[in-house]
């Protein structure tokens, strides 16, 4: 007889976890979590992100860490800490390997194998909150990670989009995924709405605007906000910078910021 | 025996286009929309347009044919056809509502993709462009390997400026190696935004490590050009329009035009040394 205890597993110390998903590839799902991250941990937070993305691995560059190594301790892997105060933990397939241009041309029973390793394998120790960040669609990766992290109850998923049609069209799919596996859908983040030029302030929508909004009214989910293009965002990713440190007067700040509260706020329901 | 079923059935398409890349979101999609376009421009090419995207696949709507079905016939799968000469496939037309996912692991994933190569009928084709997810994996590697029964002129490579793609592209770049598949050449797509009011340019996704053309210079691979960000491609994109039928007169049609030219050229001159060999 085998008991599966999780009090005595590597994710015993975590008290939420939240995946980041969306059909659609590109919409900004690393963004997201990175930003999620940065701003839990600037609320006092102890986060963790693990990347499930085997493929395109965004994680460890968004916190300048890519050229870190994974060691090993008795409990398993140690996460790669982004930062000094050890607030943020990052887990991602980057760290393993050997060269960064290396392609992981691996089918799904392998892709499987390692998440399974990736959710019970590494030492995590004590969280506020794990964010699981995906690659796009439902296929191996989501199926597994859901699967592996069913006996942790998951407080729900975080679904990206952009505001066109083409997007949205893929994100209805992930919300059919969510509702097929039981995963609650914490709500609906319409990413890349609206760019603001900063020449002349003229606001272009040029992936369209709205469509995120309008999908989660049709689905009946919590809509968590509009999130605008913005360069200073995409130059902080790049060189992997504390955005939400440097740029508190951008136009994506507040959207940011909001988004983060309102896990915070529904984190704190499921406790209670 | 299998291999030489789709060898036959294979037999017929003179030229295939693979449109890749690491990472998701560049525009592959588009991209091919508008090369099969493009090329079936030309009304005595027979065009063809197979979208591997099991799990988000955009290609019907982005050709206008949302809603479509298959029909089969005794020769096959009928392809869905936008004009005479430019027939499409997706896993898209088998699904019954937009809100059906498919969650499938990867070996019925490349179940499918032996079909839509075994059954549908497409006929005699001048171009088979494949559209696929992003990544390096299961639809990835079954397409490499189905399609060598026939034979694959190459791999358009598609990203946006910034390290966070081109690092996945790298590893497209090296998936292609790997598996033997030629490179035409890497597009570098949203390259910067005009401001419709001011005309000063933003580099939205900015090229911190030199863009694609210097990884091209690194990596020794073709740069077939840039093509800049137009909120009007989003929108032909959403009504199932060809952009370039749309916005003829746009910077980004200038530059799609030049780099469908330069594949034509490509597969013109496969052909042509092919020819020369025989």
């Amino acid at each position: 007889l085998l008991l599966f205890l999780p009090e005595r597993s590597n994710l015993a110390g975590v008290r939420h976890i939240l995946l980041v998903l969306s059909g659609k590839g590109g919409v900004g799902k690393s963004t997201i979590s990175t930003e999620l991250a940065l701003s839990l941990r600037h609320s006092g937070k102890k986060v963790g992100i693990l990347d499930v993305d085997l493929c395109g691995p965004s994680i460890p560059r968004m916190f300048r860490v890519q050229d870190n190594d994974v060691h090993q301790c008795d409990s398993g892997w140690v996460p790669v800490f982004a930062d000094q105060d050890k607030s943020i933990s990052l887990m991602s397939i980057g760290f393993l390997l050997e060269k960064p241009d290396d392609a992981v041309v691996w089918r799904g029973p392998k892709k499987n194998a390692l998440i399974k390793q990736f959710v019970a394998d590494v030492a995590w120790g004590d969280l506020d909150f794990l964010i699981v960040d995906t690659p796009p669609g439902t296929s191996d990766e989501h199926i597994s990670t859901v699967e592996a992290l069913r006996p942790y109850k998951p407080l729900g998923a975080i679904l990206v989009t952009t505001p066109q049609a083409v997007s949205v069209g893929d994100v209805r799919r992930e919300l059919t995924f969510c509702k097929k596996t039981g995963l609650r859908v914490l709500g609906i983040v319409e990413n890349m709405s609206g760019f603001v030029c900063p020449h002349c302030s003229e606001c272009t929508n040029i992936f369209s605007k709205g469509g995120g909004e309008e999908l989660a009214k049709h689905a009946g989910v919590p809509f968590l906000g509009s999130v605008p293009l913005d360069p200073q965002l995409s130059q902080s990713l790049e060189e992997g910078r504390d955005f939400i440190q440097e740029f508190p007067k951008s136009s994506a700040f507040p959207a940011l910021t909001h988004i983060a509260q309102q896990i915070l706020d529904g984190a704190l329901q499921q406790s209670s | 025996a299998e291999a030489a079923e789709l060898r036959e059935r294979l037999r017929s398409v003179k030229h295939t286009v693979l449109v890749l890349s690491g990472k998701g979101g560049v525009g592959k999609s588009t991209f091919s929309a508008l090369l099969a376009h493009g090329l079936a421009a030309d009304e005595a090419k027979q065009v063809a347009l197979l979208d591997v995207d099991i799990c988000g696949p955009s290609i019907p709507k982005m050709m206008g044919l949302e809603g479509e079905q298959v029909h089969q016939s005794g020769s096959g799968w009928s392809p869905v056809y936008v004009e005479e000469n430019l027939g499409v496939m997706s896993v898209g037309f088998l699904l019954s509502s937009p809100d059906d996912a498919v969650i499938w692991r990867g070996p019925k994933k490349n179940g499918l993709i032996k079909q839509f190569l075994r059954d549908v009928d497409w006929g005699e084709i001048d171009y088979l462009i494949v559209d696929t997810p992003p990544g390096t994996s299961d639809e990835h590697l079954s397409i490499v390997q189905y399609l060598s029964a026939a034979h694959i002129d190459g791999a358009v490579i598609i990203t946006t400026p910034q390290e966070v793609s081109l690092q996945d592209v790298r590893k497209e770049i090296n998936f292609c190696h790997k598996v033997k598949l030629p490179i035409i050449g890497v597009v570098e797509n949203m390259s910067g935004f005009i401001c419709p009011k001011c005309k000063n340019e933003s580099q939205i996704f900015p090229p911190t490590t030199g863009g694609a053309e210097k990884m091209c210079q690194n990596l020794n691979v073709s740069f077939l050009g840039k093509v800049p960000l137009d909120p009007q491609i989003g929108k032909s994109c959403d009504k199932g329009q060809s952009f370039l039928s749309e916005a003829p007169e746009s910077p980004a049609t200038t530059s799609y035009r030049n780099i469908i030219q330069r594949i034509q050229e490509y597969c013109d001159q496969r052909h042509f040394q092919e020819e020369k060999i025989i």
